[in-house]
């Protein structure tokens, strides 16, 4: 466990608002950023009408689960970095479990299990209120770069950038 | 199946999301290309200027569920099972998106699809996905 690991996970909590806001689709989405721990990361999708996928039973679209859990798992893995990357998703699996129910809240969260120099391996789950009631599951692999190719709109990790960039 | 495009069509029109979306999807020689117009909030990445990995994942899956929609009458459009999503190359901000799907097995009960989108060259997919859709049983 190094410095610059924590160092990295406290400057993503400090500035966590910003780490989605700068994205515009989840903005547009109005995903928001719950928690931050190390090796994972929490969520929240407020249900909306424009984000139904079935107008007869309210169901939200399987779509904006990908996003959610798709950027939730970038998030978790920022928390267990020493250094910031630039990330790829090389793949993402999601299973259905069950329809999310009309007028709740979606809630994720997101595990960074394993990460080695240039991939790393999450999972995440979707869920309303508690992992109980899980409305899906996902399982993301995630190529990782050099900063040298690193170019991010995420502002929260680029600040972490410059500051262990400065350290060092 | 021109007819049974019209349907697709009405259920994009009527599924919120897809409308949130604003994609479409018409009939070129007898194949069904959905098409994406961009728009900036699916962007993810400003500073590579590169489409949110979860914007065109929802494109191929309702490109998919569209697919397995017009090759089959079921009243009711199939709900998704799983999804597997590669994603192959950096869909670009400022360019339209364009997919179609395969459908590798429609039975009774479950129908298993493949799609691809691309942007400017058709040969260089930026996304492929692989879903498994149930089929509805009430027709």
């Amino acid at each position: 466990m190094s410095d610059d690991q924590d160092m990295m996970l406290e400057l993503i909590k400090e500035h966590a608002s910003k780490v989605m806001s700068a994205v515009p689709w989840a903005q547009a989405l109005g995903l928001q950023l719950t928690g931050i721990e190390k090796g994972r990361a929490f969520a929240r999708v407020p249900w909306r009408e424009d984000l139904v996928g079935n107008p007869e039973t309210g169901v939200i679209h399987g779509g904006v689960l990908t996003a959610l859990l798709d950027n939730l798992c970038g998030v978790c893995i920022n928390t267990v970095l020493t250094e910031p990357k630039s990330m790829a998703t090389l793949d993402l699996r999601i299973d259905y479990m069950r329809p999310a129910e009309k007028g709740r809240d979606i809630l994720a969260e997101a595990e960074c299990y394993h990460v080695t120099r240039n991939v790393a391996f999450t999972h995440a789950w979707a869920y309303h209120e508690t992992r109980e009631e899980v409305i899906a599951t996902a399982a993301g692999t995630f190529a990782l770069n050099d900063i040298s190719r690193w170019a991010s709109g995420n502002e929260a990790v680029e600040m972490v950038s410059k500051i262990l960039g400065n350290k060092s | 199946m021109t007819a049974r495009l019209k349907e697709v069509q009405a259920l994009l029109e009527r599924t919120p999301f897809a409308r949130y979306l604003g994609m479409r999807c018409e009939m070129q020689d007898d194949e069904m290309i959905a098409i994406l117009p961009f728009q900036d909030k699916f962007i993810g990445n400003r500073a590579i200027n590169a489409l949110h990995g979860g914007c065109t994942g929802a494109f191929l899956e309702l490109t998919a569920m569209a697919g397995v929609f017009l090759q089959s009458d079921m009243p009711r459009p199939p709900k998704p099972i799983n999804i597997t999503i590669d994603y192959l190359r950096s869909a670009k901000g400022g360019e339209d998106l364009y997919a179609t799907a395969i459908v590798h097995k429609l039975g009774r009960r479950m129908a298993s699809v493949r799609a691809e989108a691309w942007q400017g060259e058709r040969e260089k997919p930026v996304t492929a996905l692989q879903a498994h859709f149930l089929v509805p049983q009430d027709s």
